[in-house]
């Protein structure tokens, strides 16, 4: 791989500003400090020690008289391995919404029963919404509208116990739970609650476990005894699609074809 | 007068259809009382505290009249008749009540007019406590008010309300006129206020009486320093509207959201709860001089902008009437709009600022509460930056009141101190820079702008002759506002209402819509600021910053800090201000 005429070498990347490896970056920061000359003094001596070099306080102002706030730029002298870079994706196809029904009538042959809810005291059903309700979102339609899923959406401010009761009560497939509020962690402590609850009840090896959320991401998802973690940007359809085909993968009916 | 051209046959035919809509549900309204209400009347007449398992003492008596079956009586009718019976003052028997030494049950019923005696000075010194801090709020807005709308409205919400204090201290000092203090999640689902201060909350600090009196004082201190008023908003809305409504008038809040529909369509709370709570709550924002801030941008976090805004319309209408019918004043009404279209649309900008200024036609006299964008901010802080000065562009031109400061960090984290200032500077900005450009706009007759505001009421006034024709109450059900359909059996809290019974007793709502009513009851707060507001607008200086006032001002009354909640009334001590003269101070002096 080259870029700008030069051999790039993967095993040290750094950040690229108007050159090839200069390390330059940007960033901001404020300190709880009043400004002047100590204080973008103390901003360079504190940037240093991240690891830039030729730090470059380019603008410092005063916030109440008691904090400053600083636009720094500086050269990075750390480098990283690309070709160590290892992330686990939630793997699957991408397929339309025709596509996915088309699945889902060929290889299951019945519909797919989801639940979803906002669970814990969170109150954001905006994630949930997207994903679920007819109407869906970015002029996608929701699960609700696809008629080969049959989906549940719950709402905000589920207790963990009940999306579970739901999920037996329908035998869902999929259990889908969205989270939005990440203060102090709170939504690891409801994630991590409602994966026990779900083996606790005898139920694991039966739905997909599934997490969504702004701060969400399928790391996160695994580590937590997920199945997968959908993050930003998120489609109905890629939610969609990964449930027909793990779900498929799982009942042996569909492999995912080997990549080229 | 308004810059562009409406129907105004339509504006009149939407607001026939808004009071029909009120009238089908004035009947329960009338003849309900909620738990909430009833706990709210014993706060107004001083009773506060915990029990030794930390439940306020207010829903200890409820629960006891509740499950004895008399709360339909008004619960001011048992403590009166105690009163009348023990000779002891309404803290005293609430007291006794809740410890278990005297049983509401076996309070034998007093004569009517005794218990109207016995409660009556009692209640007269709750409403003398109120008046006395909206008269504080007044002569504080008249000495230190130098801020033209549209006032910078900021947020706070770290979970301690003395981290809280630290970070409006600084957006007050960065130029924020007003500071809200968002609640921590899921408050509006608890059937009780939380007591006392506290320093753990998600999403939010939790609104306590205590804690509204903390920010309070240290707003007051840090309006005296810039010599600014800066103005202090909290939640009554959820189960408690009431309550919070009564614990925002005795701690001298500004402000306080509160929307007659969002708690059913967004928190699932009972339908017929929240109509009755609205009431009473709106009737202590009235009296208390608090400017309502109504929810209608939440119509918009998932429905598309363009396609949906006759829904905001819609509801601004609903609520504007059901506020008048609780003696709130146009100029108390602050409804709520959003500017939350998809910025890949053309023209968006366009359709964004039609309907600011269609709003502002249609409500002349309400302080618009505009929310900034925040479905489309993706994380990209820079282009969200952008976007938040298109929207504080569309906000001055169009004469917005109240603005929600949009900040760059929208969708990644509760902002940090520096994106409030970033925000700030943002809109003082564009605010400074473009202050007067609206009053040289007119907008072409027969342009693409009249015509998307004519569609939108057009539209909305449809769809509230539709809903006016089926009753709110069915419309709910059938899904007509933001896509959610609510049961009129469903939802949190129906539990709580409670049918009125003959000779119901409750001093309250009587003495505020009669002193409200008085020609005399004039809100001062706003006469001043509408002239401020117009000699603001006859100055066609290029340097438009009003300098404050840096000279000392009269002794005023100054707030003691409340000792002993039970005896809320009797703290109206008088003295004079320390007052701190000097400039601005502020951000980069």
């Amino acid at each position: 791989m080259t870029v700008s005429g030069v051999n790039l070498d993967l095993t040290r990347v750094r950040p690229y500003g108007d050159t090839l490896d200069d390390g330059w970056v940007q960033m901001s920061l404020t300190l709880p400090v009043p400004s002047g000359p100590e204080a973008t003094r103390a901003a360079e001596a504190l940037c240093e020690k991240m690891g830039l070099d030729d730090v470059r306080v380019v603008y410092s102002r005063d916030i109440a008289g008691t904090f400053t706030f600083f636009v720094v730029y500086g050269k990075c002298v750390h480098s990283v391995d690309f070709t160590a870079i290892k992330v686990s994706k939630v793997n699957m196809r991408h397929m339309t919404f025709d596509e996915i029904n088309e699945f889902i009538a060929t290889c299951i042959g019945r519909k797919i029963v989801v639940v979803a809810a906002c669970t814990g005291s969170d109150a954001h059903t905006v994630g949930i919404d997207a994903i679920i309700n007819m109407k869906g979102y970015a002029g996608e339609y929701g699960l609700e509208r696809y008629p080969w899923f049959v989906a549940y959406n719950l709402g905000s401010q589920v207790p963990n116990e009940a999306l579970v009761a739901k999920a037996i009560e329908v035998g869902a497939d999929a259990i889908l739970v969205s989270q939005v509020v990440t203060q102090k962690n709170v939504h690891i402590d409801n994630l991590t609650n409602l994966a026990e609850l779900v083996e606790a009840e005898g139920i694991r090896d039966k739905v997909l476990l599934i997490m969504g959320g702004p701060r969400i991401d399928h790391e996160l998802a695994v580590e937590l005894g997920y199945d997968a973690g959908f993050g930003p940007g998120t489609l109905p359809s890629h939610v969609g699609a990964f449930i027909a085909q793990e779900l498929a993968r799982r009942m042996g009916v569909w492999a995912p074809a080997e990549k080229a | 007068m308004s810059r562009i051209n409406l129907d105004i046959s339509l504006v009149e035919r939407a607001r026939r259809a808004a009071r029909g809509i009120a009238d089908g549900i004035e009947p329960d309204i009338n003849a309900s009382t909620t738990t909430t209400i009833e706990r709210t009347v014993l706060r107004l007449l001083g009773i506060n505290g915990i029990d030794e398992n930390g439940v306020p003492l207010p829903n200890v008596i409820v629960e006891q009249a509740q499950a004895a079956g008399i709360l339909g009586d008004g619960i001011a009718y048992w403590i009166g008749s105690a009163m009348v019976h023990e000779g002891q003052s309404a803290a005293e028997v609430a007291r006794r009540i809740a410890r278990g030494d005297l049983r509401l049950e076996e309070i034998h019923p007093a004569d009517e007019k005794a218990v109207r005696e016995a409660i009556a000075p009692e209640a007269a010194r709750m409403c003398a406590h109120i008046k006395g801090r909206r008269l504080e709020r007044e002569r504080l807005i008249e000495e230190l008010d130098a801020a033209t709308p549209p006032y910078i409205y900021i947020i706070v919400a770290t979970g301690n309300i003395y981290e809280d204090v630290t970070q409006a201290k600084a957006a007050a000092k960065c130029g924020a006129d007003i500071i809200a203090v968002i609640r921590s999640t899921a408050q509006s689902l608890l059937d009780y206020v939380p007591y006392g201060p506290t320093t753990e909350g998600y999403g939010g600090t939790y609104a306590t009486q205590a804690n509204f009196r903390i920010m309070r004082q240290a707003l007051d201190e840090v309006s005296r320093e810039l010599g600014r008023y800066i103005r202090l908003v909290n939640y009554c809305s959820g189960l408690c509207m009431p309550e919070i409504a009564a614990m925002g008038a005795m701690e001298r809040l500004d402000m306080m959201l509160n929307d007659a529909m969002y708690g059913i369509l967004f928190r699932d709370i009972n339908m017929r709860r929240t109509f009755v709570d609205q009431r009473f709550s709106r009737m202590i924002n009235a009296y208390a001089g608090v400017v309502i801030n109504t929810g209608e941008d939440n119509y918009l976090t998932t429905a598309d902008a363009y396609d949906h805004a006759h829904t905001v319309l819609a509801s601004q209408f609903i609520n504007e009437e059901l506020a008048l019918r609780s003696g709130l004043r146009p100029e108390q009404i602050g409804l709520g709009h959003a500017f939350q279209m998809n910025p890949d649309m053309t023209d968006g900008f366009l359709y964004e600022l039609a309907q600011a200024e269609m709003a502002r036609a249609i409500f002349p006299d309400a302080p618009l509460k505009y929310m900034p964008p925040t479905k489309y901010m993706t994380g990209n802080i820079f282009k969200g930056h952008l976007m938040d000065a298109m929207f504080n562009l569309a906000g001055v031109i169009s004469g917005q009141t109240i603005q929600l400061v949009g900040v760059l960090t929208e969708h990644i984290h509760t902002p940090f101190l520096q994106d409030r200032y970033l925000a700030i500077e943002n809109a003082k900005y564009i605010m400074n820079n473009a202050r007067h450009l609206g009053r040289e706009i007119s907008y072409r007759a027969g342009g693409e702008m009249e015509r998307r505001a004519n569609e939108v009421l057009t539209k909305a006034t449809a769809m509230l002759e539709q809903v006016a024709e089926i009753g709110l109450m069915s419309a709910i059900s059938q899904g007509m506002f933001a896509g959610v359909k609510r049961d009129p059996r469903g939802g949190r809290g129906l539990d709580g209402v409670v049918k009125k019974r003959d000779g119901y007793y409750n001093p309250f709502p009587e003495i505020f819509m009669r002193e409200l009513s008085s020609p005399a009851f004039s809100p001062k707060l706003w006469r001043v600021q509408a002239q401020a507001q117009a000699q603001a607008q006859a100055k066609t200086k290029t340097k438009t910053k009003t300098k404050a006032k840096v000279e000392a001002p009269g002794p005023m009354q100054a707030q003691a800090p409340v000792e002993s909640q039970a005896q809320a009334g009797e703290r109206m001590d008088s003295g004079a201000l320390p007052h701190v003269a000097g400039g601005e101070g502020g951000c980069g002096r």
